[in-house]
């Protein structure tokens, strides 16, 4: 551990122009040598965070309250993805790629609104139809939830994308974009070692903030929050106090997987969304559930932070031979984390009871 | 056993065994279907070893393991790194040891099992739900790192690796039936050698940690010890069968081990039935059924999936899964049990119910 903040901070070196590297040479120079470079990639690591943590804190309210594993979290961030890809391409009429100029914060927000909803009520319909008679059976209800998951990934492919550049493919399950908003698609100087740093990452990083924020609101001052804390620590006697627990679970996933959706139009606008990724993401709400512990949104925040830095600077900082170029070892590092922290807490670091 | 103590269930259900065996033992050699023999049957073998080892943990362990694709995996693609020799216009990643095949074989099971070991102790902390999320996240994690570490696999995977089989096995391609008799081989004994394990003093005490494990705590049983123990010997069983399928296909690529690939091997499992060892390759079966013949099926209204090789297949089989899971969570098998019982319960020659068995009950809360 020590080892590699010192890497990160002195030892790296900066790939030579031409020539082979050595073990010390990575993307960039090391925090010493090159601040700016640490600083961009503290950023992103914030930045991604902050998407991560939009995905991740629906999947663990849903896991938190009613212990479902929503295997399908990853499927409803894929849709709802797309359904945001299609309402933006009916608004703007471009086709395929729209340059970011060419859109108004309106042809944001819209499919974004619009997004939100399907999945929720999608989400609204695998728990009424599916989950709410199987409560308890935990396990019956992740493979309920993997059945789910198949069907629409595939349904996904035969269906999305509907909007084409004219002439090309259609192939079914593509990668396709959405689009930031013109105002945000600029660089802002941070005055700091001289970085740059683009908007659009930073109002990602403030959407983050903002739903986690709000869901802190939700939870802690209103009363179905309350009710909602009580259902998670203790379900049968939140019920025997009179309260009905179904209708607060529905509500909670329904508010859980509307965020999937959320997180799929911030972070599809910043990289893209195509068939296959909701493996990706499951993966992703996974791990900050694992290693942040359920329970709290405090554990989704430290587990979405710890995740995203450790993706973001192992895959920045590690040594990067030349013949080894293109070698990314950062998955082996998020099995590192994830060991080490089961290894010292089994029910994650803000984990209350369970593991 | 004497066979006048089998109950007549038991005597039913192996004289249908016995007689598949006798069925596809002579296959190949009364010149039936060569697709049948050398596609599906050859792969229910193989598939069904992998959901076996998934089964034998689910079964005895109380722990569904999503992590046995990564698994197969892994000793197909460490016996395809040691195994294979690059050459002239040899395309494919890997290290290309070109070691003996026989003492590759040897490693890659050892290696497999290790790592195994490795991960059930991680995993072995956790139970139930946990260990699901777990097992799949190493099982994802498997899946990106063959995909990017290019110095073993990358993205295209190792291919030709069948053209390097033991000299005892001999040329696989130009003796399609070596490979056939091989997996069903490998396929028996595996099948013993799980009825086996679980009679012996560590898999009873494995029975007893999946249904209290604080009780055998108290009573002086490591706990963590019998499940990472049991997560190595699935980990055994599912390099066999990686490395099986690596010498039918040729080739093995993050794509064999990825999330859908995963899934499948789960889905094999829950269709033959989480609860039975047999379950494992009736599910193989039934699953590599519907992938052969289903393809081009196309479900009225949803439209076609997949595009890109025709067919709703996965629509189907997700709606098969779907069924299975919400009808009977004992699959197939939990199927055929609760028949035979109601019959027995109404000619009244049955044996007394049974307690009922069910996922949740194998699967308790964690402590």
């Amino acid at each position: 551990m020590v080892f590699a903040v010192l890497y990160v901070v002195v030892i790296a070196r900066q790939v030579p122009v031409s020539g082979a590297g050595n073990w010390r040479t990575t993307t960039f120079g090391s925090a010493f040598d090159d601040p700016g470079s640490f600083l961009r990639v503290v950023l992103d690591s914030l930045t991604f965070a902050g998407a991560l943590f939009i995905v991740a804190s629906g999947f663990a309210l849903i896991f938190g309250l009613m212990r479902t594993v929503n295997m399908a979290h990853g499927s409803f961030y894929l849709l709802g993805g797309y359904i945001a890809y299609e309402v933006q391409q009916g608004m703007t009429g471009q086709g395929f790629s729209i340059a970011s100029s060419e859109v108004n914060t309106w042809e944001w927000i819209v499919p974004m609104l619009v997004a939100a909803p399907c999945i929720a009520f999608v989400g609204l319909v695998t728990q009424q139809a599916f989950l709410r008679w199987t409560a308890g059976q935990e396990l019956r209800q992740a493979l309920i939830t993997i059945a789910i998951s198949v069907i629409i990934a595939d349904q996904i492919i035969a269906h999305f994308p509907r909007n084409v550049s004219a002439g090309a493919q259609k192939f079914g399950g593509n990668a396709v974009d959405l689009t930031w908003p013109g105002w945000t698609d600029r660089l802002v100087d941070l005055h700091i070692a001289g970085v740059q740093y683009s908007l659009a990452r930073l109002v990602m990083l403030a959407f983050g903030v903002a739903v986690g924020v709000g869901l802190w609101l939700w939870l802690y001052k209103t009363k179905t929050g309350m009710v909602i804390r009580a259902g998670v620590d203790d379900q049968r006697m939140t019920s025997a106090l009179g309260i009905n627990i179904q209708r607060t679970f529905t509500i909670a996933f329904v508010v859980g997987s509307a965020l999937a959706a959320v997180g799929a139009v911030v972070w599809a606008s910043q990289s893209n969304i195509a068939s296959g990724q909701d493996g990706q993401w499951l993966l992703n709400s996974l791990v900050v559930v694992i290693v942040g512990g359920m329970g709290s949104i405090f554990g989704a925040v430290a587990g979405a932070l710890l995740y995203a830095f450790v993706l973001d600077f192992s895959g920045s900082y590690l040594p990067l031979a030349g013949a080894d170029c293109c070698t990314q070892y950062s998955p082996i590092f998020s099995f590192i984390l994830i060991a080490l922290v089961l290894a010292f807490r089994p029910q994650g670091l803000f984990g209350r009871g369970g593991g | 056993m004497r066979p006048l103590a089998w109950t007549p269930k038991q005597k039913l259900e192996r004289s249908i065994a016995l007689g598949a065996l006798v069925l596809v033992a002579v296959w190949p050699v009364v010149g039936l279907s060569t697709y049948w023999s050398h596609q599906i049957l050859i792969q229910t073998f193989l598939f069904g070893i992998a959901a076996a080892s998934l089964i034998f943990l689910s079964a005895y362990g109380g722990m569904v393991s999503l992590a046995q694709t990564a698994m197969f995996g892994i000793a197909g693609v460490i016996i395809g790194n040691l195994a294979t020799k690059g050459g002239p216009g040899g395309t494919s990643k890997g290290l290309h040891l070109g070691w003996d095949p026989t003492v590759a074989l040897v490693i890659a099971v050892v290696m497999t099992t290790a790592i195994g070991l490795v991960l059930g102790m991680v995993a072995a902390r956790s139970t139930g739900i946990y260990f699901l999320m777990i097992t799949l996240t190493f099982s994802v994690i498997v899946t990106y790192t063959l995909g990017q570490v290019t110095k073993i696999s990358g993205f295209s995977g190792i291919g030709g690796i069948n053209e390097y089989t033991p000299g005892w096995i001999g040329d696989l391609p130009a003796h399609p039936n070596r490979l056939y008799y091989l997996a069903l081989g490998v396929a028996v004994v595996v099948y013993l050698l799980i009825r086996y394990i679980v009679r012996t003093p560590f898999g009873i005490a494995l029975q007893g940690v999946r249904d209290e494990p604080v009780r055998m705590a108290s009573l002086g049983y490591n706990v963590p010890l019998h499940r990472t123990l049991a997560f190595g010997f699935a980990a055994f069983i599912a390099s066999l069968s990686g490395i099986l399928y690596v010498w039918w296909s040729g080739q093995i690529a993050p794509g064999n081990v990825d999330l859908p690939e995963t899934i499948n091997l789960l889905i094999m499992a829950v269709i033959g039935g989480l609860l039975r060892i047999e379950g494992a390759w009736l599910g193989a079966f039934a699953f590599i059924l519907i992938q052969n013949y289903v393809r081009d099926f196309q479900v009225p209204v949803l439209g076609m999936g997949g595009t890109l090789f025709g067919g709703s297949f996965n629509t189907v089989v997700g709606i098969i899964f779907l069924v299975i899971v919400l009808v009977s969570p004992g699959g197939l098998m939990g199927i055929w049990d609760r028949t035979l019982a109601r019959r027995g319960r109404r000619d009244g020659t049955g044996p007394p119910d049974e307690p009922a068995v069910t996922i949740e009950n194998l699967v308790k809360e964690g402590t």
